[in-house]
């Protein structure tokens, strides 16, 4: 049987692969899902204090190294949880199953008698205690098989014997990483190697300009700089003053003539969109025709967009790569949410080998999809792996917010007619948007912006989207609303005028928003109140439920009449439409600006492993969402991306942080589901919503900036 | 050559037209715990105390400074205000990646120094001069406000 927990349990089938006991009492977790800011350290640590009753001390863990840890592909689309802790817990029921059996034997009990504590099997009686460790000894992890398929003919293990076997305490776990980092170090900026060089990739005003000409001695006596790398259209300046260094790369850029990156430049995003050149395609079409009498129907079309947005960590990307005479040759740290994939390629570009390149994960500052983060880390391999040196490598701010990867813009029309009952028919939802994944592995090709200008036969490649169910641009375009007829429409747009890929919740922040704004216009047609419109349409109980507490937390029949400048609005989805349910209600006050006043969430992520990181990553989904709704749109004009630093990308402050309220439904009887993107959707949606109950006008574009909003009230 | 003193040493550096304080503390005093975010002021992350004055490392001028007294995120466990603040963060859990954490502290440190009674719009004030991209806002306001708080009582 294939084990279906996580495909790494079949490709990693010893429990030695993802756990050891040590002598010292402690137990080490071997993760391939990594720490991004998300707290995925803290709920991995609190899988194994639930199954096997080690200490929050008694644990340590390893996450993300290519020799040590298992695959486990990204650390990506809310899955940590869902799929990386689903399959550390299969482990440790595993092996606790085993060593219970083993420890009934020595002890010569029933397993009725054992409890679980400090990193021991202990006798309820007390008079006998075995270590983990101890029994390790005895039984070696690497003889536990978690998946029997690979290997045929050995006992089966069953976990049911042992399932009450809980310890008898424990710990609820806190971010261990927090106190370091804030008095010291813990991020990849910190590694510090010996006869460690700094270097800084000269890039042009936007990441698909090449230079044309240079004068390469006024680059070679650029004041800190002590060499200048220079393979096909790849510069870099290698120096010992990292400071110094980073003034030579501001002189730099603008002592080389760049080419014209050949995009077209900006106008408004659903102009921009339909002019672009694309590939239309019905991703899905039903027809239930449950509704036989539509005589009576009430006819709605409308138009939605999003611009495009920056991932704008507060950190730069960094990379720190050594080489060596040794296998491995290259040894790279990066932040990168996938290592693996991150050495495939880089060994695919540099003709090496696998084994002859290591990749560890260190963490970077906040990571909310694909940023630089692979980018950075071919830079230094490069440059460590052509010199043969250690070399720290950190892109500038202006770099990031123009050669990093963005979230694609999208623009969504729907059409739907409603009848007088409120049901809804004939729905239908064009989605015009580009790829939202290049992530390094996916499509042909390296995915690694040093690489197209390194290597002359690499080349970006041709961009392809994630299809439906899990969806790309399309992720969450099928609305959660029953209709009897439905089709989905992708026209999908090759060329971007930035780099676009992987932004937390993909096309879902946009088709959320249409979808959630759209439904609420639906009602209004037949003055059906929002909520009585989303439950009458809803099919999924737990859909309905979360819906329901949302209304309930604000008090949603009392929100009074429309048009006050005071107004609350509501927005719900399960991400993916298979992944966690949340609903959102927001309040806001619309002035010269728009003031979001309260938000409430009630999210259901199925079965809950860390409460504090579960609603830490909803906090801050609201937030980050609120503030690409609100302020973000990246800026371009034909030869360069301008929205280069935070006073022209502006993102949400402190005075603009709304009182937040959320309500967890433990639902212990389901499975745990993603939960790091579900908020980001709702959120656009009941905040439009919200605007559209202040003001009586609807708006359709974000960003809700003021002139948009002037726009929207003009127009209407 | 300017002087400064940290962590209760006096130290003599050059200091070049260019050079700014947040790679003197990086690079000559093996120090890590400032952050490098943007280097033009705007986000905060590098935030240290200059004379107990909140100051943006990146664009603080070695020269500008001399005879000061530099105190980093490091130095915040053996003071008495940022072991507060310190305790604050840690129990309401106040950060996602924490990248931005410590330039917040350091300036609420030098805040809660100069007033314990900061009002909640102080707060917010000094917050503003910082951004956080994680979405930890809510638990930043929160722990500020707590550590305000218990300072407040014993001062």
């Amino acid at each position: 049987m294939m084990n279906d927990l996580s495909p790494s349990l079949n490709t990693h089938p010893l429990a030695s692969q993802w756990i050891k006991f040590l002598s010292d009492g402690t137990v080490l977790i071997l993760s391939g899902k990594v720490e991004l800011g998300q707290g995925i350290s803290a709920a991995l640590i609190q899988t194994v204090a639930n199954e096997l009753g080690f200490k929050a001390s008694q644990i340590k863990l390893i996450a993300g190294d290519t020799q040590l840890t298992p695959d486990e592909g990204y650390t990506a689309g809310s899955q940590s949880v869902e799929v990386g802790v689903k399959a550390l817990k299969h482990v440790c029921s595993i092996v606790k199953d085993k060593y219970a059996q083993t420890v009934c034997v020595d002890f010569k009990c029933s397993i009725q008698e054992l409890e679980l504590s400090g990193g021991a099997f202990k006798t309820i009686n007390g008079t006998g205690s075995l270590s983990f460790y101890k029994i390790s000894e005895k039984c070696p992890l690497s003889t536990i098989v978690l998946n029997e398929s690979n290997f045929p003919g050995r006992v089966t293990l069953t976990t049911s014997t042992t399932h009450e076997l809980r310890p008898t305490q424990v710990e609820a776990i806190l971010r261990t990483d927090f106190l370091s980092k804030f008095t010291g170090s813990g991020y990849i900026q910190d590694i510090k190697l010996a006869d460690l060089w700094h270097a800084r990739v000269v890039r042009g005003p936007h990441p698909f300009c090449k230079p044309i000409s240079y004068d390469l001695k006024s680059l070679e006596t650029l004041e800190g700089v002590n060499k200048v790398f220079i393979q096909h259209n790849f510069i870099a300046l290698i120096g010992r003053d990292e400071e110094r260094l980073g003034l030579a790369l501001a002189r730099a850029k603008i002592a080389i003539v760049w080419s014209n990156p050949g995009i077209s430049p900006q106008e408004d995003i659903p102009t921009f969109l339909v002019n672009q050149p694309c590939e239309t395609s019905i991703a899905l079409e039903r027809n239930n025709s449950k509704y036989v009498d539509q005589t009576q129907t009430y006819k709605l079309k409308a138009h939605y967009s999003r611009p495009y947005t920056a991932h704008a960590s507060i950190g730069l990307c960094c990379a720190v790569a050594q080489a060596s005479d040794d296998i491995p040759k290259l040894t790279v740290w990066s932040h990168s949410q996938g290592i693996f994939k991150l050495r495939d390629q880089l060994a695919q570009s540099f003709e090496m080998s696998k084994e002859q390149i290591r990749v560890i994960h260190a963490q970077g500052a906040g990571c909310y999809g694909h940023n630089a983060a692979d980018d950075v880390a071919f830079d230094a391999a490069l440059i460590a792996h052509k010199l043969g040196i250690n070399v720290r490598v950190l892109w500038s701010r202006e770099d990031e917010l123009s050669q990093s990867p963005m979230g694609a813009a999208s623009l969504v029309q729907l059409e739907a007619e409603i009848l007088n009952t409120g049901h809804i028919v004939n729905w239908n939802t064009q989605v015009w948007s580009n790829t939202h994944l290049s992530r390094p592995g996916w499509g042909e090709g390296v995915q690694l912006l040093g690489a197209w200008s390194a290597f002359e036969d690499q080349k970006q490649p041709r961009p392809k989207d994630v299809p439906l169910p899990t969806g790309g641009g399309l992720r969450n375009a099928v609305p959660p609303y029953s209709s009897d007829k439905l089709r989905i429409t992708h026209h999908f747009i090759e060329n971007a005028p930035v780099r676009v890929s992987a932004l937390r919740s993909l096309g879902a922040h946009a088709n959320v928003f249409a979808i959630e704004n759209f439904i609420d216009e639906l009602g209004d047609l037949i003055n059906m109140d929002p909520v009585e419109v989303r439950l009458l349409n809803l099919v999924d109980e737990r859909a309905k439920a979360v819906v329901k507490e949302v209304a309930r937390m604000s008090e949603w029949s009392q929100r009074g009449p429309a048009g006050t400048s005071i107004g609350t609005g509501l927005g719900y989805s399960q991400y993916k439409n298979h992944a966690g349910y949340c609903a959102v209600a927001l309040q806001v006050e619309v002035t010269h600006k728009v003031r979001v006043q309260k938000v409430w969430a009630c999210v259901d992520a199925g079965l809950i492993v860390h409460k504090d990181g579960l609603m830490n990553q909803i906090e801050g989904g609201i937030i980050q969402s609120l503030s690409w709704t609100l302020k973000e749109s990246v800026k371009w004009d034909k030869e360069s991306v301008l929205t280069l630093d935070w006073e022209k990308y502006p993102i949400l402050e402190f005075d603009e942080i709304p009182e937040i309220q959320i309500h967890l439904i433990d639902n212990q009887s389901h499975p745990s589901l993603g939960a790091g993107e579900v908020a980001t959707g709702p959120t656009a949606g009941a905040l439009s919503n919200a605007i559209a109950h202040a003001l009586g006008v609807r708006i359709r574009h974000m960003p809700f900036t003021f002139d948009n909003v002037k726009k929207a009230i003009e127009a209407s | 050559m300017v002087t400064l003193r940290h962590k209760n040493k006096v130290v003599s550096v050059d200091a070049p037209a260019h050079a700014q304080l947040y790679h003197f503390i990086r690079n000559s005093s093996d120090d890590l715990s400032v952050r490098y975010g943007c280097g033009t002021g705007h986000c905060g992350a590098c935030t240290v105390l200059v004379n107990d004055q909140a100051q943006n490392s990146c664009s603080t001028p070695l020269w500008s400074i001399d005879s000061a007294e530099i105190k980093t995120p490091q130095d915040l466990i053996d003071d008495p205000v940022g072991q507060v603040i310190l305790n604050a963060f840690l129990s309401e859990q106040a950060a996602q990646c924490g990248f931005c954490i410590n330039g917040i502290l350091m300036r609420l440190t030098g805040l809660l120094k100069a007033n314990a009674h900061a009002t909640d719009e102080h707060i917010t004030e000094i917050l503003m001069r910082h951004l956080c991209r994680c979405g930890a806002h809510t638990r930043i306001i929160r722990a500020a406000k707590l550590a305000r708080d218990q300072l407040s009582q014993t001062h």
